[in-house]
């Protein structure tokens, strides 16, 4: 446990000293802002629920787009640098590795999305929204994040370059946000699978709604657990071999 | 201390070590020397526990290295050629992460950090974002991330490749300091290097260890066509006219001549020093040096790596 708290320290470090960190999560928030004033705001009256609704959509794509661009760096840039050594040559075991890098991007992650708070804060001031809607659209939100951060973290295993890395963490990324559309071309039980496999349509809505279904919290932490466990044997395969 | 045998190593078809055998002492300096391809980095990367063999066994301390390879990880410091460092990192975090990445308690590293600061000679750069570092600087940042955990093993691949002259100097005095509390492993294919910071040196060529011992073994393995580089007071005709009618001098080079001393290569039938300076003497020719021509190391070297190659 030790190891992995070091590495997510050393990690979150890195996003911190480096522009790229606090590039992306600018950028993040600023496109969350607009999309809230433009959109979710919008120039009618509406209700609060139904702005806190669109605010949640619209941070579910700035939290995945926001996962795949800081995870592309956690092993594709080692790997680049050559620092890999450094980790290859440690006593650490490869759960440790990979639970660090994925927790230093989520907790970094973690905490660009909390600084959005100040947009549901706003409705709930000016507005009628319960704390408990807030509250599970944010718990919504960083699942999300964790299954998109574990996805991100496996492209980064996987590739040679933190392009390369973001392009495969965007196609695994893209693929569960469209399997809702396969679902609707195919016939049971392969229609079954990938409604369940959709990353949002699914799975997203609840929370966005501000309804906490088991199913859903399951899905995303067992997508987070899948991935984080084939880093783990990339990353096994390429460390000694 | 380290105990190999029948090393082997293949990347696809091609093999980048073939069936090495060597042991090393505690606290012993050795020297892999080869050129480009020859195999060290292959050899040094198993040794760090980076790649496996295809065949062969490793011990380190006793311990097998296909058994506990983490055991040996963490009793192991490896420098490769190209420092790994992260950039955005000040020097002493960064050592003081990777002496806890090695496993060393927070405190023991807090601890040991002063010491390896002073002795790598980083001490007025601590504080110094790794990125605006030289790059003497920052192979001194590399051997420190190397050492800092107290390893039984320092591995330490072309760690003075691109160095001017006074950092090798700085280099080596730091690698011979290495010896104290650690066995050192050093590649390079800069021959003054080895012959200067190791006490024993391990040549190879073409994945083979083609030859082993100190500098003096080498190169009285290599004496055996009894070539010796003379330098007397006379002239080069009186030097020929000298050595011309001994049938045992087969063959006299004269390479240089500065005022009326004048030097030479000769090539004896067998060791015969003491009859050529008695000769020398005799003929009245003023003996100012004789020694054996093969002495020089780049000549050992090349020699060996040729022999291999053929």
């Amino acid at each position: 446990m030790s190891g992995l708290l070091l590495v997510a320290r050393r990690e979150l470090g890195a996003y911190l000293n480096s522009l790229w960190g606090y590039l992306v999560a600018a950028i993040m928030l600023v496109i969350d802002g607009l999309l809230f004033n433009a959109f979710a705001l919008g120039k009618t009256a509406r209700y609060s629920s139904d702005v806190l609704e669109d605010f949640f959509y619209f941070s579910f794509g700035t939290t995945v787009i926001t996962a795949v661009l800081l995870t592309m760096r956690l092993l594709a840039e080692e790997r680049q640098t050559g620092t890999i050594v450094l980790v290859d040559s440690s006593p650490l075991s490869d759960w440790q590795i990979v639970g660090g890098k994925f927790l230093s991007a989520l907790v970094f992650l973690g905490g660009v999305t909390f600084i959005s708070l100040y947009m549901p804060a706003l409705i709930f001031v000016n507005g009628k929204v319960s704390v408990a809607h807030i509250a599970s659209g944010y718990l919504g939100l960083m699942l999300v994040a964790s299954a998109t951060t574990a996805i991100g973290t496996f492209g980064s295993a996987v590739a040679k370059s933190q392009l390369v890395a973001a392009v495969i963490s965007g196609v695994i990324v893209v693929l569960a946000l469209i399997s809702w559309l396969l679902a609707k071309v195919t016939d049971p039980p392969l229609a079954e699978m990938f409604s369940y496999m959709s990353l949002f349509e699914r799975h997203f809505q609840p929370f966005q709604r501000g309804r906490i279904n088991t199913e859903d919290v399951v899905f995303y932490l067992s997508i987070t657990f899948v991935f984080l466990l084939m880093s783990t044997r990339v990353l096994s395969a390429r460390r000694w071999r | 201390m380290i105990e190999v045998r029948g090393l082997t190593r293949y990347y696809g078809d091609h093999p980048a070590a073939v069936d090495l055998s060597f042991t090393i002492s505690s606290n012993e300096v050795v020297g892999f020397l080869g050129l480009n391809g020859a195999g060290k980095s292959t050899t040094l990367k198993i040794l760090a526990g980076l790649l496996l063999p295809s065949a062969g066994s490793v011990r380190i301390g006793g311990v097998d290295l296909l058994e506990a390879p983490d055991s040996i990880r963490a009793r192991i410091g490896f420098l490769p050629e190209e420092p790994p460092l992260y950039r955005d990192m000040r020097v002493s975090d960064f050592i003081q992460y990777v002496g806890q990445l090695k496993g060393m308690p927070k405190a023991e590293v807090l601890a040991r950090l002063p010491g390896v600061l002073k002795q790598c000679n980083i001490a007025d750069v601590a504080d110094r974002v790794i990125s605006e570092l030289s790059l003497g600087y920052r192979k001194r940042v590399g051997i420190a991330q190397a050492i800092i955990h107290k390893p039984q093993l320092v591995i330490l691949d072309e760690p003075i490749s691109g160095l001017d002259p006074r950092q090798i100097r700085e280099m080596r005095d730091l690698i011979v300091g290495l010896k104290r509390d650690s066995t050192v492993l050093v590649s390079s294919h800069i021959l003054p290097e080895i012959s200067q910071t190791c006490d024993r040196i391990l040549v190879l060529a073409g994945g083979r260890l083609v030859a082993e011992g100190t500098e003096e073994e080498l190169a009285s393995h290599m004496t055996s066509s009894n070539r010796v580089q003379v330098s007397v007071r006379g002239s080069a005709d009186a030097v020929k006219a000298a050595l011309g009618a001994l049938t045992w001098v087969t063959q006299v080079d004269v390479h240089a001549q500065h005022g009326d001393v004048v030097s030479f290569n000769a090539t004896l039938d067998g060791d015969r020093r003491e009859e050529l300076a008695a000769a020398l003497i005799k003929a009245g020719l003023g003996l100012r040096r004789l020694d054996a021509a093969s002495g020089e190391l780049e000549e050992i070297f090349l020699n060996l790596t040729k022999e291999a190659r053929a």
